[in-house]
């Protein structure tokens, strides 16, 4: 099978060097979005909860924190690309090239991961600086980042592919990400929640992503981090389906 | 003898219940300077954005260089360079860097290719504009930068889609001149325009397209002799007290206007010129010139698609 792998780097440069040139906006910003939620909820709540034994609620935070932001910049990064690159109509100069819908994704995809890791280490980094935070097991952490960040490129990709202006993409964020993201046990233990609620989170895939990354600082975990690992590789492994399903059949892109 | 440029067999396409190509099938010859010509909505840039992969016809099949569009996109997209029809522009890269980017998408990443690179840039007049971002061009800029992105991996076939629409003269002398110099190389030129007079300088062969369908397709020398009329202007010693309604019957059928100085005429080619002159006595008209000449390929143009 003939192969474009030089086309599909350059693709990859192009997105990284995309979100690098406006990195006030695109790393920063979020960095100092996430420290907020830090201040705010750590400082206000630190001393009256300890949702996992032996931790501040701080320490439970941080790892929270800094999934949400390199899942909400996961998807930014794709999606934002895409619309952008259909309004201003230089999605068709990669269009008319010779690389294919999987090299498409792959680029696509690999500059989300890497634009989630910088803003989610951003974070990371001033916990480690503020906070005693655990290392329990780095290659779970780094496992989870990575598959966290491509599924949620890979979910921006839809978004973008799908939106046709930038209120779609709005109304995609708004009301999908946001709320799960927020519901995932970013600030809480689901065993905090009502039985209700606990069962409901269950069904939240970004739950997984968050506690399976969360497994890797403190070895503890709401739930199991093989049944983390499953789901989270069960929903990367369906996005990425419905995106080169969107791309090879040319889904509003190749109308 | 060697494969057409580009082949369409029998594409169709369906936008909801509208047919917007309706089984169109041609070939352009390699090395040809061909001109594609239809009214708004004819499908011209349907049978185009096909033939570069940006639309997916429902049935037929096309092959640029003997390679299907669809099945062996990546060798046909090598062989075409499509200059779109809208302008497009990227806010977030330099003219050199989108140039670069581009050349990346198509696997070249040689120093020839960045002095291929440069040497568009001088060809196009952009030299100067090479490190700013398309967002601060001019459209007529702009209309440069698509003509080098289209050209930087080198194409076989050079896909033109209205590239003189809103541009000045000094821009569009420049355009066809290189477009010139690329097809006397050797490359295959299709050209889609509005300004019929450039299609007839420019293009050996044309087709039309009308309503999905393909209407003509020949020489351009052979579509404008073939055409049964020709074009007579007549200027009177007076156009005072001139009406249409004192013609005779015969004049009257085949009056086009009347300018500031004489009356314009559609006359079939079988009909002699001393018959014209014997008409225009019985409808007391002194002439005072009278001149002739062929249908120009608008007129052809507007015969083929109904739109006189």
């Amino acid at each position: 099978m003939e192969t474009n792998w030089i086309g599909c780097w350059a693709l990859f440069v192009k997105e990284v060097r995309r979100f690098y040139s406006v990195a006030v906006q695109t790393v920063f910003a979020p960095v100092v979005s996430s420290l907020l939620y830090l201040l705010i909820f750590g400082q206000v709540i630190d001393t009256k909860i300890e949702v996992f034994s032996g931790l501040s609620y701080s320490q439970f935070l941080i790892p929270g924190l800094v999934m949400m932001t390199i899942l909400q910049n996961a998807f930014s990064n794709t999606s934002s690309s895409l619309i952008q690159s259909k309004m201003h109509g230089n999605l068709t100069f990669v269009m008319l090239s010779p690389i294919s819908p999987l090299e498409f994704y792959l680029a696509f995809v690999g500059a989300s991961i890497i634009r989630g890791l910088a803003v989610g280490l951003g974070v990371l980094v001033v916990g480690i600086v503020g906070f005693d935070i655990a290392w329990e097991s780095p290659l779970w952490i780094l496992l989870f980042a990575v598959l966290s960040a491509a599924i949620m490129g890979g979910v921006g990709m839809t978004a973008g592919i799908l939106s046709d202006k930038y209120d779609h993409l709005a109304a995609f964020q708004n009301f999908i990400i946001i709320p799960l993201t927020f519901l995932s046990g970013v600030f809480y233990s689901i065993h905090a929640l009502p039985a209700f609620w606990q069962v409901f989170s269950h069904f939240n895939p970004f739950f997984y992503m968050v506690d399976g990354f969360r497994y890797g600082f403190f070895a503890q975990s709401d739930v199991s981090i093989y049944l983390s690992l499953g789901v989270t590789t069960l929903f990367f492994l369906g996005i990425t389906a419905i995106n080169l399903i969107l791309l090879y059949k040319g889904v509003k892109i190749r109308n | 003898m060697s494969a057409p440029a580009v082949s369409f067999q029998a594409v169709k396409k369906q936008y909801g219940s509208l047919e917007a190509l309706k089984g169109v099938s041609f070939d352009v010859r390699p090395g040809s300077f061909f001109g594609l010509l239809g009214p708004n909505g004819a499908g011209k840039s349907t049978l185009i954005n096909s033939m570069a992969g940006l639309v997916k016809p429902t049935s037929g099949k096309i092959l640029v260089n003997g390679h299907d569009v669809n099945t062996d996109y990546r060798q046909a997209r090598r062989y075409l360079g499509v200059v779109p029809q809208e302008l497009i522009s990227d806010p977030f890269f330099t003219l050199r860097e989108l140039l670069d980017i581009q050349s990346g998408y198509f696997g070249l990443r040689s120093r020839e290719q960045r002095m291929w690179i440069s040497e568009l840039l001088e060809r196009l007049a952009l030299t100067d504009k090479a490190n700013a971002v398309t967002n601060e061009l001019s459209g007529g800029m702009k209309r440069r930068v698509l003509i080098a992105m289209a050209l930087v991996h080198r194409p076989q076939v050079l896909v033109l889609d209205e590239p003189t629409a809103g541009v000045d003269v000094d821009l569009r002398r420049t355009l066809w001149e290189f477009t010139k110099e690329l097809h006397k190389k050797g490359h295959t030129i299709i050209l889609t325009t509005h300004y019929l007079e450039e299609a007839e300088a420019l293009c050996e062969e044309v087709a039309i397209v009308k309503g999905g369908e393909l209407k003509a397709l020949e020489a351009t020398s052979d579509l404008l002799s073939r055409h049964n009329y020709r074009y007579l202007r007549v200027v009177l010693e007076s156009l005072a007290g001139f009406e249409k309604e004192k013609l005779s019957p015969e004049l009257k059928e085949r009056f086009i206007e009347q300018d500031a100085n004489g009356l314009m005429f559609k006359l079939e080619k079988n009909v002699p010129l001393n018959q014209m002159l014997s008409w225009l006595s019985q409808s007391h008209l002194s002439v005072k010139d009278l001149t002739s000449r062929d249908a120009t390929l608008e007129e052809v143009f507007l015969d083929l698609t109904g739109e006189a």
